[in-house]
């Protein structure tokens, strides 16, 4: 194992880079069809958790990992956490068929489970509006194959394929968007809005042997590294400009209270790389990532907020207007937060595996 | 370039021809250093074998259970004096120290803070005026661990005081057994004695103990300064870790646990964990040979942690947490953050983030050395050290 950064990950990470430099430079809000091509046809990112012969590149969370560092710094709104990680990892668990369609990213896929769901609880519950008919749901039977229910707060449905439906006893259905209705949130985070999903009795291809709570612990300790990368362009850019902005005649950067800021945030940030690289390469191993997933969401969540936030401060006014991107990286870093569990959730997640039992 | 194998060929033939229960452990000691295998990325003849620094660990395992050098007790030696006697020492030098310091028969401490001279070590007043061939030391130093048990010291002073503060330092090699030189304990908060103040009057040191050029003294103690900050802040995965004996009390009472201290507790498990991966991430880099001044940043996370886990421990402890276990005025053997109860740690961690380079000068380091943000403007450069105002 290693912490660092392999030569083929590296070369990812470039490629990424100059891809969204070239087509999404600004951080543009909502959807970015030119980007995701791009992703997706010339570098291959949708398929990177897909095994070669199912049309995928047979990689490991270790890259999907870099991809989404460099997704984190250009908070580029694009459904590779949804569709090519979230998913992905839940239909190739439970062995459908047409996988293909996703690796090559021609479509898309968002599980229909709210973006704050917890690894930690049980979905296929939390997520069902009961009102909503007298009959449970989204509870998916074999007799019928069809999907009623309505699923608050998706990520990645607007535009998305192909919705893929959690039931009980590792069953999932993947329903085609056609037959599903599909409203969008107004959300906090503007580069990963959120969506209201509604089936009414839409025929579904029913699988067996998903977990969602196993593709939610994954994505939880890969989002880690997502949070890296946003954490690292709050910081490189609050740097760039403290050392360009002058007051009382001398660059502010340049004084030791602020100095000291920055000097804890790149500690954190550091930090944050280490574990998100730890728990990238634990899920890429194989072996048990609880503790490392629960590590990383927990410090990653909290440093990717806080540097977001220290970064809208040092900028001063400029910070709070509109125009300046800052904005839509305290949105992604504070929606982040919520997502896939808090860091409070994955901190008691940790208590029984570290051998710090909750008072009785 | 020496790999795995040869090390391992080495270390064996050593073993083969060494039983360690046939000799002193200090003859034992001395074979293993004229061998190569003291620290195997020293030179050749200077305990070495020019290897990659990596392969130390395999050296430590396979000498496991045989007679060591007491590494706590010679911990200045070890980790400052001898990285700067192999970078700036003369032949002679390297071939006089390296040997004795590394088998432990001599001890080192650092003669660099002064009374006046904390974070702002280069304002420094201790005086060495060149007398014949020799050079007459006169001040007074503080915060000198195993000062009392030290044969040598290294020592910064002022060789000229018309000079601006960092160009009239010069580094030398003391003589603690010079009778100028005098030791007397410094009582801390801990009720013991583990430093010492150091008393120099008249001391007179050859021109042989001059570590590198007249007029070089800070370039010289830079080399020292950051190895001790990577030493403090990135001592391996030790088997015992504050967090560590915190759980342990935790196991044991849970009849003081509450919902507060397990959150809190729970937060510490999870930066000491992000501490322990950014200190290997940082060995992987140094391994690949990317070193860098990140080392100042593990000291700054290793004091925040040791001094938050030591204090929660006390809290947790309740009544047990009121009382201490000796305020007795004694002589400490060597340094240990971990020993002892909780009231000790709690108070020895509080100079983790003063010794070594206040956590204050180590954020300074970090923002101007890592990130790159301007220095503050400064008016005690270019100024003679002697008009600077005092």
């Amino acid at each position: 194992m290693t912490l660092l950064y392999t030569e083929v990950e590296e070369e990812l990470r470039t490629a990424v880079r100059d891809l969204l430099a070239d087509k999404a430079p600004a951080a543009a809000e909502g959807d970015n069809a030119a980007a995701w091509n791009g992703l997706a046809r010339d570098i291959g990112v949708a398929g990177l958790l897909v095994p070669e012969a199912s049309g995928g590149a047979g990689a490991s969370a270790r890259e999907v990992a870099v991809v989404l560092e460099e997704l984190g710094r250009a908070v580029t709104p694009v459904p590779f956490l949804t569709s090519s990680v979230l998913a992905t990892r839940v239909l190739l668990d439970a062995g459908y068929a047409d996988i293909a369609r996703l690796a090559s990213g021609e479509a898309t896929a968002a599980l229909c489970v709210s973006l704050a769901a917890s690894p930690y609880r049980d979905v296929t519950t939390a997520a069902v509006d009961a009102d909503i008919v007298g009959k449970r749901p989204a509870s998916v039977s074999l007799e019928n194959e069809r999907v009623s229910g309505r699923f608050t707060g998706v990520a990645g449905a607007l535009g998305a394929d192909l919705f893929v439906v959690p039931g009980e006893d590792g069953l999932v259905a993947v329903v085609e968007a056609e037959r599903a209705r599909v409203e969008p949130v107004v959300s906090l985070d503007v580069t990963r809005p959120l969506a209201t999903v509604t089936f009414d009795g839409a025929p579904a291809v029913v699988l067996d042997g998903g977990s969602v709570p196993e593709a939610l612990l994954f994505t939880a300790g890969l989002l880690a590294s997502e949070q890296v990368g946003v954490a690292e362009w709050c910081l490189t850019t609050t740097v760039a400009y403290l050392k360009e902005r002058r007051q009382f005649a001398r660059p502010v950067g340049s004084f030791q209270a602020l100095k000291h800021r920055l000097a804890d945030l790149w500690l954190e940030v550091a930090g944050a790389r280490a574990a998100a690289r730890n728990a990238a390469d634990q899920l890429a191993s194989g072996s048990d990532a609880r503790v490392a997933v629960a590590v990383a969401a927990a410090h990653c969540g909290e440093v990717a907020v806080r540097v977001a936030e220290e970064a809208l401060q040092l900028h001063g006014g400029i910070g709070m207007t509109w125009e300046h991107p800052v904005h839509l990286y305290l949105k992604r870093a504070k929606a982040d937060a919520i997502a896939f569990g808090t860091p409070g959730d994955h901190r008691t997640a940790l208590a029984p595996l570290v051998g710090l039992p909750a008072p009785e | 370039m020496v790999d795995a194998t040869t090390v391992r060929q080495r270390a064996e033939a050593f073993l083969a021809g060494h039983d360690p229960a046939s000799m002193s452990p200090l003859d034992w000691l001395r074979a293993r250093f004229d061998a190569g295998l003291a620290w195997v990325h020293f030179p050749e003849g200077l305990g070495g074998l020019d290897a990659p620094r990596d392969l130390q660990g395999l050296v430590e395992q396979l000498f496991r259970g045989t007679p060591d050098n007491n590494p706590s007790r010679i911990g200045i030696g070890l980790g400052m004096a001898a990285p700067t006697i192999l970078a700036y020492g003369t032949d002679e030098q390297k071939k006089r120290f390296l040997r004795p310091l590394w088998t432990g028969e001599e001890v080192w401490c650092q003669l660099f803070s002064e009374p006046g001279a904390g974070s702002d070590l280069a304002s420094l007043a201790t005086r060495a005026v060149r007398d014949g061939d020799d050079w007459v030391v006169d001040g007074q130093k503080v915060w000198t661990s195993s000062a009392h048990l030290a044969r040598w010291g290294i020592l910064v002073a002022r060789h000229d005081p018309d000079l601006p503060k960092h160009r009239g330092l010069t580094y030398f090699v003391c003589d603690m057994e010079d009778p100028g030189v005098e030791v007397r304990p410094l009582r801390q908060i801990t009720g013991e004695a583990e430093f010492n103040e150091v008393f120099l009057t008249g001391v007179r040191l050859g021109d042989d103990l001059r570590l590198g050029e007249v007029g070089d003294g800070w370039r010289v103690a830079q080399t020292t300064l950051m190895n001790e900050r990577v030493a403090i802040g990135s001592a391996g995965s030790p088997r015992r870790t504050m967090m560590g004996l915190f759980t342990e009390d935790w196991q044991a009472h849970p009849e003081l646990r509450t919902h507060d201290l397990h959150r809190r507790a729970l937060d510490l498990w999870v930066q000491g964990e992000v501490m322990r991966l950014t200190g290997q991430r940082l060995r992987e880099q140094l391994l690949a040979g990317h070193p860098g001044p990140e080392g100042s940043g593990m000291k700054l996370l290793f004091a925040r942690h040791h001094q938050e886990v030591s204090a929660l421990e006390v809290e947790f402890l309740r009544e047990d947490g009121l009382t201490y276990d000796d305020w007795t005025f004694r002589r400490a053997d060597g340094v240990d953050f971990l020993g002892r109860g909780a009231g000790y740690r709690y108070l020895r961690a509080k100079g983790n983030s003063i010794e070594g380079g206040t956590s204050e000068i180590l954020r300074n380091i970090v923002a101007e050395r890592v990130l790159g943000l301007p220095a503050e403007p400064r008016t005690d450069v270019a100024v003679p050290w002697k008009d600077l105002p005092r």
